[in-house]
């Protein structure tokens, strides 16, 4: 298989997954309960949506693995289960993945707040990661995603820890900004021109967004980002705040609706595209047909 | 610079030891508890507020600003008790059963007491019956419930379905919050209000306490 860096670097455009979360809710996961132990409980639905994806076309594929930060997985009380929980996740998809896409593995915030502002270490913090990702490295994986962060600071350490542990593999770091009158920041207050510049000096390979309101406010961080970084940039959106119908969730953008901005993300020369929260495999197809007919 | 200028400033800037330094002084120099704490603490953290609100600052500036109050609160509280000065108000806080984030709630919170409210904060992952209990406890006037996650957001009807079967939902006013939440969807599960944001909380709170 040709380098992800390298097929990015021939001008091809790739498409990552979509949501993950919403796709395990749908299957039964309940409030409270930590998603990353079904990497351990229920690896089939892993397995299950991972094939959706590939289906519908993703050439990247990633793990149940966002709340894989032990300092996350202490909240659970699952401090124990940091190593096994994370391997499982690569494990859960590895061979439906191999050879027909690359497995990415997700890294999210630890969930805390990083002195002075906070109460935790950044040394912690780091350390969390070093953890986190040596365990889901070991299996062999082919891209980090680190990403929704909403802390440059903890994003950086995120960054670094990755390059430290697997300097050959490639890193994407990916932020949430909001949109307010004076642009779009992170609720840490990161602008996207800091993020993108911090980002790529700390050894990111790919930046870029996840997550966010709605693809339309995603069009113009895609735009911003194109305009302060030289590096490849990720783009995947939710499918909008979700709205609630007696007690049933529904993100309310459409793969139509969506697929139409993802055609504007071309012209922007956005390198990868996928979906965050609400998105599905009906969505991560009409993205395919949108980026195979450009 | 006059000493309550002195005390609002260094509290924006979230310097702790001068918060401290000026709230002793104003001590010494005899002035009243009663204006120290609203003209240097809550006005220096409504400030603070405002600006937020205005995304000229962001959430790193106001937790530090909000250690900052909590160290002249701290000095003037003995005083406060001492004097007989009533909060504004009780509120009862959490984020909801199965929702580990409180990073939106505790800004409530900070919000709140920044105000002059007296707050009861029960954490995170609080399950229903906490809430209901707390409030009772302590003879709260409000209840404000926080949830980030799309799934905790029915715990929410749950607690206002507690509340009435309790007999405390005339008494207690509930506000609720978080990303994923709508005015919409506050009414729809009979919350008394839905707060978007902490300063948001505090001008509905105050709504309440006045009623």
């Amino acid at each position: 298989m040709v380098s992800f860096l390298e097929r990015i670097g021939n001008g091809e455009v790739l498409l990552g997954d979509g949501a993950l979360g919403t796709m395990l809710i749908r299957r039964g996961l309940n409030a409270g309960e930590c998603p990353d132990i079904w990497n351990i409980e229920r690896p089939e639905l892993l397995e299950e949506i991972a094939s959706l994806y590939l289906d519908a076309g993703s050439d990247i594929i990633s793990t149940n693995t966002f709340g894989g930060h032990p300092l996350k997985l202490e909240q659970y009380s699952f401090r124990d289960r940091i190593e096994e929980i994370n391997s499982a996740g690569v494990k859960a998809i590895k061979n439906t993945v191999k050879g027909k896409a690359y497995l990415a593995v997700s890294c999210g915030p630890c969930g805390k707040l990083i002195k002075p502002y906070g109460d935790t270490d950044p040394e912690d913090i780091s350390e969390g990661y070093i953890k986190q990702l040596g365990a889901l490295v070991g299996e062999g994986v082919d891209i980090i995603y680190i990403e929704t962060m909403i802390d440059l600071a903890e994003a950086l350490l995120g960054v670094k820890a990755a390059k430290s542990i697997a300097p050959e593999i490639p890193v994407c770091a990916t932020m949430t900004f909001d949109f307010t009158p004076r642009g779009f920041f992170t609720v840490m207050g990161n602008s996207i021109e800091q993020a993108a510049k911090e980002l790529e000096e700390a050894g990111a390979d790919v930046v870029g967004s996840n997550c966010g309101n709605g693809i339309e406010n995603m069009v113009k961080i895609a735009e911003e980002f194109k305009k302060h970084s030289r590096l490849p940039v990720l783009i995947q959106s939710n499918a909008g705040l979700p709205i609630v119908k007696d007690d049933i969730l529904e993100y309310p953008e459409t793969p139509e609706f969506m697929a139409e901005r993802v055609k504007t993300m071309l012209d922007l020369g956005i390198n990868i595209i996928g979906g965050c929260c609400g998105t599905t495999p009906q969505h991560i197809a009409s993205f395919r047909k949108t980026i195979d007919n450009y | 610079m006059e000493l309550l200028d002195q005390l609002k400033d260094s509290l924006q800037k979230g310097e702790s030891e001068q918060v401290a330094r000026f709230t002793k002084q104003g001590l010494s120099e005899k002035i009243d508890v009663r204006t120290i704490l609203d003209d240097g603490l809550i006005a220096g953290m409504s400030i603070v507020g405002a600006k937020f609100k205005d995304h000229e600052i962001f959430l790193p500036d106001v937790l530090l600003a909000a250690k900052a109050m909590y160290v002249g609160m701290d000095i003037i509280k003995p005083l406060m008790i001492k004097e007989g000065i009533p909060t504004l108000g009780k509120v009862v806080i959490g984020t909801v059963h199965g929702d580990l984030h409180d990073i939106g709630k505790n800004l409530v919170g900070i919000m709140l007491k920044g105000a002059g409210f007296e707050i009861i904060d029960l954490g995170r992952d609080v399950p229903a019956e906490k809430f209901i209990e707390a409030a009772v406890e302590s003879d709260a006037d409000v209840i404000g419930m926080s949830a980030l996650l799309t799934t905790t957001m029915p715990v929410m009807k749950k607690v206002i379905g507690l509340a009435k079967e309790k007999g405390i939902y005339d008494k207690v006013k509930i506000v609720v919050g978080g990303a994923p939440l709508s005015n919409e969807y506050a009414e729809q599960i009979g919350a008394h209000a839905y707060c978007y944001d902490g300063v948001n909380a505090v001008d509905r709170v105050k709504e309440f306490v006045k009623a």
